[in-house]
């Protein structure tokens, strides 16, 4: 296994209360494999990956049963240890926003350099080398790499960032949000430079978004993320087509397609709740139109419905009435007293 | 009658290169052609969605029906009336008549008014009804929009959630029971869960208070659901106007059809045919004659980059802005 995460907490200590932005998180990621994480504003992905990569700030409290990347204990490491054996050369980060992830005096190819030079020991000429393919493989030219970000659109900024992410062959690249506010005809080349890439580099991609139609597109399996949890993780065709949890259920008539010009679509009433409070229970139980009150009761465990597909839910028995009742509006409106 | 007629509208700046620039003769000014002979019209009670990518002029474009700039050229009729021609007292009427709603429901209303305040704000300014009217009259705006009224009438922005915070900038667009709504973005901010509701919202009150839409979006795949007719920009320019179904599965313009094709969909066992298209967007400064699109056209010919294409009716109802294709009446 590439990467396994068991039970996962980042909590974040504010006056007065805990903020529970990753409250038990378990999943695993294949060599070669895209898994697709998909969730809403506030659902932890981001402290999710800021987790991994070590970027919350001291004041958070990390805990797990298990971190591990190919079998090393991550926790175990120290900043020092991890900067030098896991950084970029193991697990990369492409950041949410290229823009500000770049930094505007220096040159784009210097900047990745820096990060060649720090990690590996290779000289002047052999940088600019390695810059040189890594740039071709982007779709980027060359000789680019001599230019400034301003002198970027925001496409090529994305590529610049995704060529870094390469620089040192990782087993493990992290994307969040890698296209997120860029045109839909940028986007696409985008993800198609991303799947040639990873024919060629043969590195697994853990792919951070809300746009349930790129995670579509991309991934071999999706978890759907909310409240600091995974709600759901399987196969992303068995996903799609046999969704077992409420919230995917929802998510799924939530999303427009052109390809059902027909469709109505359907959202799911309410907000997610405040992290900061203490919620027993299921906490997607509060907009689902299913909960029974166990549901307020008690955590649900993550049930492996089938091989490799894990429910958050306890009332996965009923899922075939539950799939027929989510397709029709009348069913999540019956909550709406709460918007 | 249509209620706004848009003809060879014209929004051009000029970037100074700079005094000495210039008087060394080193540079000329440029033009950026940001809307360059934009020609639609809409029915009453229609939503139009007018969608392309970033710097295709489409915000440029309402900011000149907004009356919010004096376009360079062209002309914007609101119920016959030209916009720009307008005496005082129409002014007022048109300002009226004429509303927005906002891409981000955080950063366009203000923090300091309670949901009332912005909601009455617009009566005020024009200065409508008295104190117990206007009450009333947000009261109910704010019903229609989904929000209960002695919930939120006291809250401020902060104390609601994104989904929330649109529903107000909806009511404080609607409280003046406008005409025309023009909508920019208006869920791109939003969660997907909540998407919807907004969507159904706005296409409700259309029907219910009777307005006609401009939905501005980069998401044909929101603009596919919630639009009648479907205009797709590039660089200035309308390139293809048709009702939403038959440009979305029929579309002609080889733009229109690479968009299309470059829409992600949410199936994981759907496989996407790959964009029939070259290059990236250039910039509308100082346009090359003959069509925009030619330097990104895989089906370029020498005509196209001699003589603009017109904007004609291929098919009814179905308008393109390409040489393939010949005015159905001339067969």
């Amino acid at each position: 296994m590439l990467l396994k995460i068991k039970n996962l907490k980042t909590h974040y200590r504010i006056t007065g209360a805990t903020v529970k932005a990753v409250d038990g998180v378990t999943l695993s990621i294949k060599e070669d494999e895209v898994f697709g994480l998909a969730g809403e504003s506030g659902c932890g992905k981001s402290t999710l990956i800021r987790t991994i990569m070590r970027l919350v700030p001291q004041s958070a409290s990390v805990s797990a049963d298990e971190l591990s990347y190919r079998g090393q204990d991550l926790l175990a490491l120290s900043d020092n240890e991890y900067r030098e054996k896991i950084l970029w050369k193991a697990i990369s980060l492409v950041p949410q926003s290229a823009m500000a992830s770049l930094n505007p005096v220096y040159r784009v190819g210097d900047q990745i350099a820096e990060t060649i030079q720090t990690h590996a020991p290779l000289n002047k000429n052999e940088t600019a080398d390695r810059i040189e393919t890594l740039f071709k493989g982007v779709g980027l030219q060359p000789a680019l790499a001599r230019n400034y970000p301003h002198e970027f659109s925001g496409g090529m900024r994305q590529r610049a960032m995704i060529a870094m992410s390469l620089a040192l062959d990782p087993g493990l690249i992290i994307m969040d949000e890698p296209t997120t506010g860029l045109d839909v005809l940028v986007q696409e080349r985008i993800l198609r430079e991303l799947k040639a890439i990873r024919e060629r580099s043969k590195a697994a991609i853990f792919l951070i978004t809300h746009d349930i139609s790129v995670i579509a597109e991309m991934s071999d399996r999706i978890g759907i993320m909310y409240a600091g949890r995974i709600m759901e993780q399987a196969d992303a065709v068995e996903l799609f087509n046999e969704p077992f949890h409420p919230y995917t259920l929802g998510l799924k008539n939530a999303f427009p397609s052109i390809r059902a010009l027909d469709r109505q679509l359907i959202s799911i009433p309410g907000s997610p709740p405040n992290l900061a409070e203490d919620i027993p229970g299921c906490l997607f139980a509060l907009r689902c139109p299913f909960a029974i009150p166990e549901c307020e009761q008690k955590r649900p465990p993550d049930l492996e419905i089938r091989p490799n597909h894990f429910v958050h839910c306890i009332r996965t028995d009923h899922v075939e009435e539950f799939r027929e009742l989510a397709g029709d509006k009348k069913t999540w409106q019956s909550l709406k007293s709460t918007t | 009658m249509a209620i706004l007629e848009v003809n060879d509208l014209k929004q051009y700046f000029y970037i100074d290169p700079g005094l000495l620039a210039r008087t060394l003769g080193r540079k000329q000014t440029s033009v950026i052609k940001a809307v360059d002979g934009l020609t639609f019209s809409l029915e009453p009670g229609e939503i139009l969605g007018l969608a392309g990518e970033s710097g295709c002029g489409k915000s440029t474009a309402c900011m000149a029906i907004s009356k919010l700039r004096e376009p360079t050229g062209g002309t914007i009729r609101f119920k016959g009336k030209d916009i720009v021609k307008m005496d005082k007292a129409e002014n007022r009427e048109y300002r009226r008549k004429v509303q927005l709603i906002f891409q981000d429901p955080y950063e366009s209303l203000n923090p300091r008014f309670t949901v009332f305040d912005t909601v009455a704000e617009p009566l005020r300014a024009l200065d409508i009804g008295t104190r117990e009217e206007r009450r009333r009259m947000v009261m109910e705006t704010l019903q229609l929009a989904g929000l209960k009224p002695d919930e939120y009438l006291d809250r401020y922005p902060h104390q609601m959630s994104g989904g929330e915070r649109q529903r107000v900038g909806i009511a404080s667009a609607l409280v003046l029971e406008p005409e025309l709504v023009i909508a920019d973005e208006p869920v791109s901010m939003l969660d997907v869960s909540i998407r919807a509701s907004i969507l159904d919202l706005i296409r409700s009150l259309s029907e219910r208070m009777n307005f006609t839409c401009i939905w501005v979006s980069h998401d044909l795949s929101i603009l596919s659901n919630v639009s009648e007719r479907l205009m797709i920009m590039y660089l200035g320019r309308t390139m293809e106007l048709a009702p939403t179904r038959d440009l979305i599965t029929d579309p002609l313009h080889p733009y229109a059809k690479a968009l299309i094709a470059a829409v992600a969909i949410p199936d994981p066992t759907y496989r996407r045919p790959i964009p029939n298209i070259r290059g990236e967007v250039s910039q509308p400064i100082d346009p090359p004659p003959g069509c925009r699109f030619q330097t990104r056209c895989t089906e370029v010919m020498n005509v196209c980059a001699e003589v603009e294409p017109p904007l004609i009716e291929a098919k009814p109802r179905h308008f393109v802005a390409c040489h393939l294709y010949r005015s159905a009446d001339n067969g």
